[in-house]
């Protein structure tokens, strides 16, 4: 198991958002979090990376382990962290630079300074990224020319830069049209074999498309875990049942 | 406004479009009229020897070049203390300061600031900075007041820039392990530049057009200063003098004419800068 995560609560201020969770993320694998909108799904996955240690009101206890140690523990390094564990946002949000710049980014603040390093980096990512082909004869451009869908693969390509174990991607297609979301799905698929994914959807065909496993969030507390084929076939809570027919959420 | 009883809608449209249109065509017109009363009026002044010549007889006769290089000089320290200060204040505001009260506070101070008139900025510089520190009728000190004068406007523009960066570049950021420090440098400075650059400009041709608050701390000189500590005498100063001892007309409009095409030329060259930059950055 990549992440196990031991009776977590996490509440801002005085609202209680994740009760009680315990949940495994098995490695090279992609796992989905559903659930209606403000179950605590991205609450989650932010705790995981510690994005909610920049949130002044931010109280947690339990664990949450990557690879057996507590990322919570105070010899983290939060950089080391957040280099390990990389993130993909909702709305797409390159940085107003190149398109070379975005993905050379990660690497300049982690201290490269070799430029044939960095060139060559740059290339695997955006490969890898599946966007290469449209933007190799225009590194130099502003990302933030691009349309949606590339923005997203060109962030997908800086997260992978920075050599992750995890990404982490909170509803990475909500704001793209469906060619564009069908392209990331395939690109999800490619990078399990390298990466261990989370991904949190509201999209529940997606979910079956693209994960092995799927957790189901209400309320802040997780409901249910499962392989993806079971959870959606034969759920064994009456409240996931109640989400996936589509009778709330 | 309610028009219903005396006109229909669409004709109180129509006279109000032309109310609209006619604040435009005025506003334009002021500033035409004032730029090119003086540019005609200074331009018969403005050949080589007035441009690259010193001052004979108070500036009856000769050039004004001492006081073009005491402007450049007394301008660009003013830039060199208040751009770092005050995008210093702007970044501590927006992305460290927690207290709201003393953010409010800080607020509060710097538009006071921006609200003093020059002219006591020009008996502050007199009192504290030629005499109580000691350093005397200079260019220092004259830059030193320009700089206080031009702090509260880089101040505030730049603040409002970084407030406005979207919070997704910093989180984007974040998420690759960078610290704040880095976050700031190299991802929230560089978006807000064209911002920023804007409010140092505005600020610095107000610096560089102020007689009264250079008046009581940069001297009269008519020699080209040197070191930071020689006196000199800005253009708008020169200009003063001319007009108000009656030295001479002629070469008073001809120096508030290179005056006004210093200041065009600066603004002018600027924003064709920050839009390359903005077009770069933003691919638009």
């Amino acid at each position: 198991m990549k992440i196990k995560v031991k009776n977590l609560n996490v509440s801002f201020g005085e609202s209680h958002i994740l009760k009680n969770i315990n949940m495994s993320i098995p490695e090279n694998s992609v796992t989905a979090l559903i659930g209606p909108s403000g179950c605590g799904k991205s609450t989650f996955i932010r705790s995981v990376n510690r994005m909610n240690d920049l949130i002044p009101t931010f109280q947690h206890d339990g664990k949450i382990l990557l690879d057996d140690k507590d990322v919570y523990d105070s010899k983290v390094d939060v950089v080391n962290l957040r280099k390990k564990v990389g993130m993909v946002f909702q709305k797409p949000n390159p940085f107003p630079k190149s398109i070379f710049e975005n993905v050379a980014y990660g690497l300049r603040i982690h201290g490269e300074t070799d430029e044939e390093i960095i060139e060559q980096i740059v290339e695997d990512s955006l490969k890898a990224a599946a966007i290469w082909d449209e933007v190799e004869d225009k590194l130099d451009n502003s990302a933030m020319g691009l349309s949606g869908g590339q923005q997203q693969r060109l962030c997908i390509a800086r997260t992978i830069a920075v050599n992750p174990e995890v990404i982490l991607m909170d509803e990475p297609c909500s704001a793209l049209d469906p060619i564009s979301t069908l392209k990331i799905e395939d690109l999800i698929h490619k990078l399990k074999n390298d990466y261990t994914i989370v991904m949190v959807t509201h999209n529940m065909q997606q979910a079956t498309r693209v994960s092995e496993y799927t957790s189901f969030f209400l309320s802040g507390e997780l409901i249910e875990s499962d392989y993806t084929d079971q959870l959606f076939v034969s759920p064994k809570e009456q409240k996931t049942e109640d989400y996936i027919t589509g009778r709330f959420g | 406004m309610n028009f219903r009883r005396l006109w229909s809608p669409k004709t109180s449209q129509k006279i109000m479009n032309v109310v609209f249109v006619l604040s435009g065509i005025v506003t334009l017109l002021i500033l035409i009229i004032i730029l090119g009363y003086v540019i005609i009026r200074g331009l018969p002044a403005i050949n080589l020897e007035f441009l690259f010549t010193s001052p004979l007889e108070s500036g009856k006769e000769g050039g004004i070049f001492p006081m073009i290089i005491s402007s450049l000089y007394v301008t660009i320290i003013a830039a060199l203390i208040a751009t770092p200060l005050g995008v210093g204040a702007a970044i501590y505001m927006s992305e460290y300061a927690k207290n709201q009260k003393l953010i409010k506070f800080i607020r509060f101070g710097a538009e006071t600031l921006a609200s003093i008139p020059s002219i006591i900025f020009g008996l502050f510089g007199l009192a504290f900075f030629v005499v109580f520190m000691g350093i005397g009728w200079s260019i220092l000190s004259g830059g030193l007041v320009l700089a206080l004068m031009a702090l509260p406007t880089i101040f505030q523009v730049s603040e409002v820039t970084l407030s406005s960066i979207p919070s997704s570049y910093k989180e984007g950021s974040y998420g690759l392990g960078a610290t704040k420090l880095q976050t700031i440098f190299n991802v929230v400075l560089p978006a807000a530049i064209p911002g920023i650059i804007t409010g140092v400009i505005l600020a610095i041709t107000r610096a560089i057009s102020e007689a009264a608050a250079v008046m009581y701390a940069v001297g009269s000189s008519l020699a080209i200063p040197i070191s930071l500590f020689d006196p000199g005498r800005p253009l708008p100063l020169h200009l003063y003098i001319l007009a108000t001892e009656g030295i001479s007309l002629e070469n008073a409009y001809g120096t508030a004419a290179v005056l006004i095409i210093i200041v065009l030329i600066l603004t002018v060259s600027t924003n064709i800068l920050v839009e390359n930059y903005q077009k770069k950055i933003m691919g638009k």
